[in-house]
């Protein structure tokens, strides 16, 4: 059976892990250092983690290279798979994080301002690599707007409609941040991250608000989640990603112990 | 000596990686010259099956690989390196013929009306029952064990006997084949930590480093 999967997120700056609160920007100094991005991604491959993602906050060119520094330093001691975000704005940029390790990339900004660039990049390196990553705000009348630009900038779009055209053009992954939920440690927004699961047919990652284990069994078991993503919780130590499987092996959740 | 076929696949850095750390010797080969070196061939791959055939056709490793297999000699195919061992896929568009070691089609999962729906494609780790504990890419590796997976498509080989282990998604699917010298893996063990790397070193100590 397949298992459900848990995901540390790395959020890179400069070189360094680092992790702000509510969409914490870099440049406002709102940001915590947590440590060697390797030295971090060879914890989680060795507490089981399924898959790491790195992000790149400030996605400036000086911070790609050193992104692919640290993708091809990590994918030299973690047999893994490896997803890079963050800055990427051309089929180009997608193929040097290949290259350099990646298994997939994801798009964010760059896919609303250009929604081809999911076509182009599905087409040269198949669906499977490209990852549409959506952040979405709560507004009235039960509609969850798209946020681009690191949650600045109101698309005007909507969450569910904004999936379904990503996956029509090619992305074969979905990752779903609630910028509401995320840093609050206040649990994930569970109803958003069913509608999206429910009317895509490709997996849908959950991202933003884990605070306990609880949160991580409920996006999976009520919001229909495939994967789940948290950095803090795992940053702090707060929980290990082996303390996150087996507690949702307890509540039921396919997961794969190692 | 392992040769890795470099017709341009995206994920050949991390099957070359994979394949050193597990005490292998790589060279990565985009053309046939060199091959008669080789103590064992991987053809690993990522994407579309006609991006494949077409570029291993363009580089002349199509016929070398054939070649190399009729002669009995250690292979490995990975992912769409296991698919191009088939006659053919279903593909969207696909016109591209195989390397036609085994007989079937490629085939796309289909999404099922049950709850919950099958998600395409299907991405993550996955368990593999073996059909038998004879096959030599799996000596010490549980059945049950858990690989990684990343495809919307797979082969149904008409022989059964080739099957070396299913993998349950909707339905059971041929995730691993084995004949004779030639071992192939829907999976990636390049991505699959402990698991991936024992099953590479199985090939590797079978093939000679």
């Amino acid at each position: 059976m397949l298992a459900r999967r848990v995901i540390p997120c790395l959020d890179v700056h400069d070189g360094k892990v680092t992790r702000g609160v509510q969409f914490g920007r870099a440049e406002e100094g709102g940001l915590k250092s947590v440590g060697d991005p390797v030295e971090l991604a060879r914890r989680y491959n060795d507490q089981g983690a399924d898959e790491m993602v790195f992000f790149d906050i400030t996605a400036s060119a000086h911070n790609r290279s050193s992104m692919i520094d640290v993708i091809e330093r990590t994918a030299d001691c973690c047999f893994m798979p490896l997803t890079v975000g963050g800055g990427i704005r051309t089929v180009e940029d997608m193929g040097l994080m290949l290259q350099a390790g990646a298994d997939k990339v994801s798009i964010n900004s760059s896919a609303l301002a250009n929604p081809q660039l999911i076509h182009s990049g599905a087409s040269k390196y198949g669906s499977q690599c490209i990852v549409v990553s959506i952040d979405v705000k709560r507004g009235l009348d039960q509609r969850w707007e798209v946020f681009s630009a690191g949650g600045r900038k109101n698309t005007g779009r909507l969450a569910v409609e904004w999936a379904y055209e990503a996956v029509r053009l090619g992305a074969g992954e979905i990752v779903l941040n609630s910028i509401d939920a995320d840093g609050t440690k206040a649990g994930f927004d569970l109803e958003i991250t069913r509608r999206v699961s429910e009317s895509v047919g490709v997996p849908v990652v959950a991202s933003g608000g884990a605070g306990t284990l609880d949160h991580m069994a409920d996006v999976l078991l009520i919001g229909c989640a495939d994967a789940v993503l948290a950095a803090s919780i795992f940053h702090y130590g707060t929980y290990t990603v082996r303390q996150v499987k087996e507690h949702l092996a307890k509540r039921g959740i396919p997961v794969r112990l190692v | 000596m392992i040769a890795l076929l470099d017709y341009g696949a995206g994920n050949i850095r991390s099957v070359e990686k994979a394949l050193r750390f597990v005490g292998a010797e790589v060279q990565r080969m985009a053309s046939p010259d060199s091959l008669s070196g080789a103590h064992g061939v991987v053809l690993p791959g990522v994407g579309a099956f006609d991006d494949c055939i077409n570029s291993m056709q363009r580089q002349e490793l199509l016929g070398a690989t054939r070649d190399w297999i009729r002669s009995g000699r250690p292979f490995l195919g990975i992912c769409v390196g296991y698919q191009a061992l088939f006659e053919r896929s279903e593909e969207f568009n696909s016109c591209a013929l195989g390397l036609g070691v085994f007989g079937g089609p490629v085939v796309r999962f289909q999404p099922t009306a049950g709850e919950p729906a099958l998600k395409i494609p299907q991405i993550g780790w996955n368990q593999v029952e073996l059909t038998s504990d004879k096959c030599p890419l799996f000596q010490g590796i549980p059945t049950g064990s858990y690989f990684y997976f990343v495809h919307s498509f797979f082969p149904k080989p008409e022989d059964a006997s080739v099957v070396a282990s299913y993998t349950q998604y909707g339905k059971p699917f041929a995730s691993a084949v084995w004949k004779d010298n030639v071992y192939a893996t829907q999976f990636h063990p390049e991505k699959s930590q402990a698991n991936g790397l024992r099953l590479l070193k199985n090939f590797v100590d079978l093939a000679g480093r």
